[in-house]
């Protein structure tokens, strides 16, 4: 288990060496804070609802960035060949990486603690949501991360990895706006597949089992594609 | 220390290597030749576990390839063709990172990262990143991190290529420093590096093994018939050839070059008989002038190619 804490530290400082980080967080903020702040002052609410709702959908094209490159990059310039030639497990690499998108996404969340602490400024905030709601964007951070990891196994290309990462974390963001188009006995199963439903119950306030446990089964169901993909690969 | 037994590797339904076997022994410095494509690389890729054999099986010790991939890990260093390492980590950052994966001591990561930098050379560029050194310092850092654990097996695929010829010397000299201890595996398509370097050569063709044994043996074993060069001054080729011809144990004169009034021949004798002292005797009795005269002993490059001819 100590190769998933090395493999962390080497990935998660990679992408502070390389622009990567910097551009991700930047572009992030960029996005995030003009959307909310937009908005903020017509809606005249001192609360951080606005944010938490954009959240998903900004997620499920920031985290493929993050992720696109993990196995990818390994896989294509030939790495991958030397980093298993060393004592570690699939289970290492996969955990390690993971891991280390898990840190970025979590650096990329802590500017934005500055909303929060302006608009408790100028108004009277319920810490309640806030708090929900940033457990919730890890969760769901995390979630969307083990689906970009797979997608990343699955290429040695990172556009593609890319464009499968976003187009599989984006359909479970907006699955269950699309309800009306699906027949009622599937209805309840899909709802419940939908990443931005859970989300949005999270960052109410109301910490639920059932929630976490989605994002808990979206995660594993990721890392174990991954693993599996990798091994297959062997 | 080695044991390959009827090692079995299918790309779908391409056969890249079929039914391997053979052991390495401790010390011993072995050299995979064959052209390319042959199934090098894809022996060696199973041999350190980075690809699951399609059936046969590697022992390494008393450890097999499915069950204890770790423990033959632990004990193997690997370079691979062409060293592909991360591009943007600087040499010394990918030194300790390969030590900590390794589970080198803390105390004594420094001073291991030092030494392997001393015996590769590699001491002026460990704070450059990786992606922007020359070929020849990659294929180094490459072995340093393949030697990072002080292996008891170390596995080389072709670790002289694109390195110019100093380094290809050096790097010769490093592998047979190492050699004298430990038992080295290495791949390579060039015949003298196998020839300078290896205590025995395994010569795979098309994903079989041709021939199994050490350069001396090899030789003897393959040499059918015995050349003899010649070079003649002032002599006509169809004259030198019918007066040649009549010696008991010449099968054929050919005729290489000519330049200026230069006849350059070979000749092809059964290889039972000495017949350097007849050929000279004939000469003598003849006006040519006998410029150069000397026995091609069987090099290797004749018995690859002998080897591995397409049929």
């Amino acid at each position: 288990m100590r190769q998933v804490i090395y493999i962390f530290n080497k990935e998660f400082k990679s992408y502070f060496v390389s622009p990567i980080a910097y551009i991700v967080i930047a572009v992030f903020l960029l996005v995030t804070g003009w959307f909310f702040f937009m908005a903020f002052f017509l809606y005249n609410q001192a609360s951080l609802r606005n944010f938490f709702t954009l959240l998903p959908i900004i997620f499920s094209f920031v985290i493929p960035t993050v992720t696109m490159r993990l196995v990818s990059e390994e896989l294509n310039i030939g790495s991958y060949e030397i980093l298993l030639s060393m004592p570690v497990t699939f289970t290492d690499v996969v955990l390690g990486k993971f891991f280390a998108s898990v840190g970025l996404i979590v650096a990329m969340l802590i500017p934005t603690l500055a909303y929060p602490l302006t608009v408790a400024t100028i108004g009277e905030l319920d810490w309640g949501p806030v708090f929900g709601g940033y457990i919730g964007a890890v969760l769901l951070g995390a979630a969307f991360s083990a689906i970009g990891l797979f997608s990343s196994t699955l290429t040695r290309n990172q556009i593609i990895a890319f464009i499968i990462g976003v187009t599989i974390c984006f359909t479970l963001t907006l699955i269950d706006k699309m309800l009306f188009f699906l027949p009622r006995s599937l209805l309840g199963v899909i709802a419940y597949l939908g990443a931005d439903f859970h989300f949005q119950n999270i960052s109410k306030g109301i910490i639920d089992s059932r929630d976490t446990v989605y994002f808990v089964s979206i995660c594993f169901i990721g890392l174990y594609g991954a693993h599996l993909v990798l091994q297959e690969k062997h | 220390m080695i044991q390959v037994e009827s090692l079995t590797k299918y790309y779908k339904d391409l056969c890249a290597v079929d039914q391997i076997t053979f052991d390495i022994q401790k010390g011993e410095i072995l050299g995979l030749l064959g052209p390319n494509g042959a199934g090098k690389t894809t022996t060696l890729r199973m041999l350190t576990g980075f690809l699951k054999p399609t059936s046969g099986s590697v022992r390494v010790q008393d450890f097999t390839i499915d069950k204890d991939v770790l423990e033959i890990k632990k004990l193997l260093g690997y370079l691979p063709e062409e060293a592909p390492l991360y591009h943007d980590m600087l040499v010394y950052d990918y030194l300790n990172y390969v030590a900590n994966i390794r589970e080198i001591e803390k105390d004594q990561k420094l001073s291991r990262i030092r030494q392997l930098a001393d015996l590769c050379g590699i001491n002026e560029v460990m704070h450059q990143p990786i992606g922007e050194l020359s070929k020849g310092y990659k294929q180094r850092v490459g072995l340093a991190h393949a030697m990072m654990n002080d292996p008891e097996i170390l596995v080389l695929d072709e670790p002289t290529s694109g390195l110019d010829p100093n380094q290809i010397v050096e790097i010769r000299k490093i592998i047979k420093r190492i050699g004298k201890q430990k038992t080295i595996v290495l791949s390579t398509h060039i015949l003298s590096e196998a020839e300078a370097t290896c205590d025995r050569i395994v010569i795979i063709n098309q994903g079989k093994i041709v021939a199994d044994g050490s350069t001396d043996s090899l030789k003897k074993s393959v040499s059918r018939s015995n050349l003899i060069n010649i070079v003649i001054q002032d002599a006509d080729f169809k004259a030198v050839k019918n007066e040649l011809a009549t010696i008991d144990g010449v099968e054929k004169v050919t005729q290489i070059d000519q330049t200026d009034n230069h006849l350059h021949l070979r000749l092809t004798c059964q290889a039972a008989a000495d017949l350097r002292a007849d050929i000279y005797l004939k000469i003598k009795q003849t006006e040519w002038i006998l410029l150069e005269f000397h026995q091609a002993t069987q090099t290797l490059e004749n018995i690859f190619r002998e080897l591995t001819k397409e049929n």
